[in-house]
């Protein structure tokens, strides 16, 4: 199953270029009224709280809610079925089917029945299976899989609909518009659903108090399916069961805009099955509807399939709360790029895909695109019910690290690059996880180190070895380390106001040591005495590549060397954006409660702090002000934490005259953009903050950005070279 | 709880947001009012209200009527005033097909049961839910697509939707 290397570059080259234009322009779209949606919606957060505790509360209660359901379901006059596997779940459904002697089965979009390969097990049988869903009949018509969650032909465009119906269908006028299309559609379609015998859907939540099931959708199919034919057979995972419906007016309101933006759907089928409802006959022109006799079956196939092994699985039983908006794929820069079919495994995609891939088909399945999460974290702040997604990616990453067996070339760097990791872990992801160590070797022996790397033997070396991209520009270290000049100057503060420890990330410390210097002598300009202690990295090197247990060393390392500052009252500023989000975020997992929170209430991103200086009556005049026009890029998990705006507002106080950026990422995300196969994609998406910078308003100005992994990227991109903004501000 | 003048001035600027046009009238104009906003031909079922149909509009229909009609008219429980929002019960003389259907639907609504916001209208789902197994369908605008390369009104369900308010 597994790709060569040269083959995953290639597959993905390809996907950029043939689904990439349509894919980007489609999820870029949903994101952005995604934003306006939410930021419309005066209580998102209030609902987003209850949507989470009713999906905790009732995974939790699974089983028993089960039960409830089953006696509303049959209380009404339908059927439950609980099947453990697909096997199982077909089996049940082709009974169904078989018992109704049905020739043909309308279906209404539903991703639990991909995954059960329904259609393949009814067709087995002689049955015709249609999609009535659009984008899911095109995908059907075109043998393809679906290449995003709620919008299955979304890799397509209107051009390539319009041939793929002139070359089935062959038609006279072949349609062409997006009305045309429709149309044509909606003819076929309603001609097979009107003779059809059994109708499937799948059901977006289904609550145990009244055994109603709720499908949100906007074309009217499912409403078609469900009623028209006399046998309704609804199939969803058991993760879909809620308590009660009190509990689904919050769902109802986050799923389409978390989603596509929209406030609701145009249908949201409240069914009780068997709906009062009469069959429809239409050749019957002498019964009035109210006359019919309708005998309707409904049941509804309950899907295990390792669910519940999941909901005892500790770390990836969130990914249960998942109520499959697709939101994660459209905010994630990656995903717009080469959307479901490489961002995808045998049938979920994105970002919470991986959990999925995990749980119901295995490791193997979710090894295949687990890579593409770089943890840059856009798709956290809008999960409808707060499913850390980077984190359930790295423990998929770890497991698929420790199931794999050992490579041969292993020996080469398991005695350079010690750590808690088993052997079997690949080469790159041993060196980028490894990359303190390799710093500290590097600035050791700069510049011959940096001079060596750079030398086309070595670079070949690289690539061929560990998979390090030979067009990428590498690090260059520094012989003097940040923490080795601050020992050796001596602070120029004599009365300070407050009392900081820099925190030297290895980056800063090793090779951007300028920014380094920039932030000393801010804080100290500003009256703030600094320190700059030796300190372990974040781990977020090793976090990235799922290296959980080294990642979890260095967490513990790192607060035994704060503790202490902290409990002196020093703060803590971090210039890294992506290692204050590692205190922020990952080490809640790696340390007891009181421990986090004492380093959380106490660390600052550099401008944030600089900010509150400023707020707090420092003098702005201590620093380099300027009427400069500047171009900013703030790091994606720095606009997560919700501190773009102070770096924005402390340039603007100073005189300078900033537009920032509103792409998602620079597609560099650390180690992602060095790797041979990620390498193009990384280019790819980096291209779209290129664009925003090189336009004629912001041509000529100075480019700032965040993060060390942004400034490597726009360094790329751009001929200009980009700074932090500490630098912009420093005094001289 | 009543329904306010806020309530109904809200519900009928978003169903304006929506596309979806939305006529007042009382018991007495109905008929007169209904006859100007279907499209011939037109099918409906009979409504839970004090009201009657114009001569225009076969009520409680055959499929056959059904399938060949421009326009359907149904009863709505509920209207939701912040979406613009009608829940369409569905019964056992066909509201739900009727509803689907046909290129145009026009659900009644009373003025007294337009409710302010979508949890308003869930609650009071919930109890018919519980109490005779009840099924609904909350409907927001046209049916619509974007799955063929751009926005489509009207895919499987009606293209347009024109709400009859009535004041009783």
């Amino acid at each position: 199953m597994s790709k060569g290397k040269g083959d995953k570059a290639a597959e993905i080259r390809r996907l950029m270029a043939t689904e990439g234009p349509a894919i980007e322009e489609n999820t870029k779209g949903f994101n952005e009224k995604r934003k306006e949606a939410v930021a419309g919606l005066e209580n998102y957060e209030e609902l987003r709280t209850q949507a989470r505790e009713i999906k905790e509360d009732a995974i939790d209660r699974l089983p028993e809610l089960i039960e409830e359901l089953r006696e509303s379901v049959e209380e009404n006059g339908g059927h439950l079925y609980l099947a453990d596997d697909a096997a199982d779940a077909n089996r049940y459904v082709r009974e169904v089917v078989a018992d109704e002697d049905a020739d043909r089965v309308v279906k209404s979009k539903s991703m639990t029945t991909e995954e059960l390969d329904l259609n393949d097990a009814l067709e087995a049988d002689g049955t015709d299976v249609v999609e009535t869903d659009l984008g899911e009949w095109v995908v059907q018509l075109a043998d393809e899989t679906p290449s995003h969650l709620i919008a299955p032909a979304i890799h397509r465009s209107r051009e390539s609909i319009a041939e793929l119906f002139a070359e089935t269908f062959d038609p006279e006028d072949p349609p062409e518009t997006a009305d045309e299309l429709t149309s044509f559609a909606r003819e076929r379609l309603g001609e097979l659903i009107r003779d059809a015998d059994v109708g499937v859907t799948g059901a977006n939540f289904v609550t145990a108090d009244t055994g109603t099931m709720a499908l949100v959708t906007s074309e009217g199919n499912a409403r078609k399916c469900a009623v028209t034919p006399d046998t309704h057979v609804a199939v969803a995972g058991v993760e879909k069961v809620i308590p009660s419906t009190d509990d689904l007016s919050p769902f109802l309101e986050l799923l389409a805009r978390s989603g596509t933006g929209q406030d609701l759907t145009a249908y949201v089928s409240l069914l009780t099955p068997p709906v009062d409802s009469p069959t429809l006959d239409f050749d019957d022109d002498e019964t009035p509807l109210s006359e019919r006799d309708s005998d309707r079956d409904f049941h509804l196939v309950l899907v295990d399939n390792g669910r519940m092994a999941m909901r005892e699985d500790d770390q990836l039983r969130e990914t249960l709360y998942c109520i499959r908006c697709g939101q994660c794929s459209n905010s994630c820069a990656n995903f717009q790029h080469v959307g479901g079919h490489g961002f995808g495994g045998e049938t979920y995609s994105g970002g919470i895909g991986t959990g999925w891939e995990a749980g119901v088909e295995g490791l193997d399945t979710a090894a295949e695109f687990n890579d593409f999460c770089t943890g840059c974290s856009r798709c956290v702040n809008g999960c409808p019910t707060k499913i850390d997604i980077p984190w359930i990616n790295t423990v998929v990453r770890d497991r698929v690290n420790r199931g794999e067996e050992p490579e041969g070339a292993d020996f080469l760097v398991e005695g350079l690059t010690p750590d808690e990791e088993p052997g079997g872990l690949d080469l790159d992801k041993r060196l980028f996880g490894n990359f303190e160590t390799l710093a500290k070797l590097g600035s050791a022996t700069a510049p011959v180190s940096n001079w060596l790397a750079d030398t086309a033997p070595a670079r070949w070396a690289l690539e061929r070895v560990v998979g390090v991209d030979a067009r990428r520009d590498l690090p260059e270290f520094r012989r003097e380390t940040l923490v080795d000049w601050f020992d050796r100057r001596v602070s120029t503060v004599s009365d300070p106001s407050r009392e900081v420890v820099l925190y030297p990330d290895v980056y800063t410390n090793h090779v951007q040591v300028e920014r380094g210097k920039a932030a000393v002598r801010t804080l100290e300009a500003l009256g703030v005495s600094v320190r700059v202690p030796a300190v372990r990295s974040s781990g977020r090197a090793p976090l990235s590549q799922g290296m959980i247990a080294t990642a979890e060393d260095h967490a513990h390392d790192v607060y035994g060397s704060l503790a202490e500052h902290v409990d002196a009252g020093r703060d803590v500023i971090v210039i890294e954006p992506s290692d204050l989000a590692m205190f922020d975020r990952e080490y809640e997992r790696f340390l007891p409660e009181a421990s986090v929170e004492r380093l959380q209430e106490n660390s600052y991103e550099i401008m944030e702090y600089v900010y509150g200086l400023l707020e707090n009556g420092a003098d702005t005049d201590a620093l380099r002000g300027g009427d400069d026009a500047v171009a900013y890029h703030a790091h994606c998990q720095q606009r997560t934490l919700g501190l773009e705006a102070h770096t924005v507002t402390v340039l603007e106080d100073l005189g300078y005259d900033v537009v920032t950026s509103d792409v998602e990422c620079c597609g560099m995300a650390g180690s992602f953009g060095y790797k041979e196969d990620y390498y193009e994609l990384s280019m790819d998406v980096g291209d779209d903050l290129a664009e925003q910078f090189t336009t004629p308003e912001t041509g000529d100005r100075e480019v700032v950005a965040s993060g060390t992994s942004c400034l490597e990227q726009l360094d790329a991109l751009l001929s200009r070279r980009p700074r932090h903004p500490i630098q912009l501000v420093a005094p001289r | 709880m009543a329904t306010t003048s806020t309530t109904l001035s809200t519900f009928e600027d978003a169903l304006d947001s929506l596309g979806v046009d939305c006529t007042r009238t009382t018991a007495e104009a109905f008929a007169t009012t209904l006859d100007d906003v279907v499209r011939d031909p037109a099918v409906g079922v009979p409504l839970p209200f004090d009201v009657d149909y114009p001569e225009s509009v076969t009520v409680d229909p055959t499929a056959a009527d059904l399938e060949r009609a421009s326009t359907g008219i149904t009863p709505a429980s509920l209207g939701v005033a912040n979406y613009g929002s009608v829940l369409l019960p569905s019964t056992p003389d066909g509201a739900e097909p009727v509803s689907l259907y046909p290129e145009l639907h026009v659900p009644v609504v009373r003025a007294s049961d337009v409710v302010p916001d979508l949890p308003e209208a869930m609650d009071r789902f919930g109890e018919a839910a519980s109490d005779r197994a009840e099924s609904s369908i909350v409907a927001t605008g046209p049916s619509a697509t974007a799955d063929m390369g751009a926005l489509v009104l009207g895919a499987h369900g009606p293209e347009a939707v024109h709400v009859v308010m009535l004041d009783e």
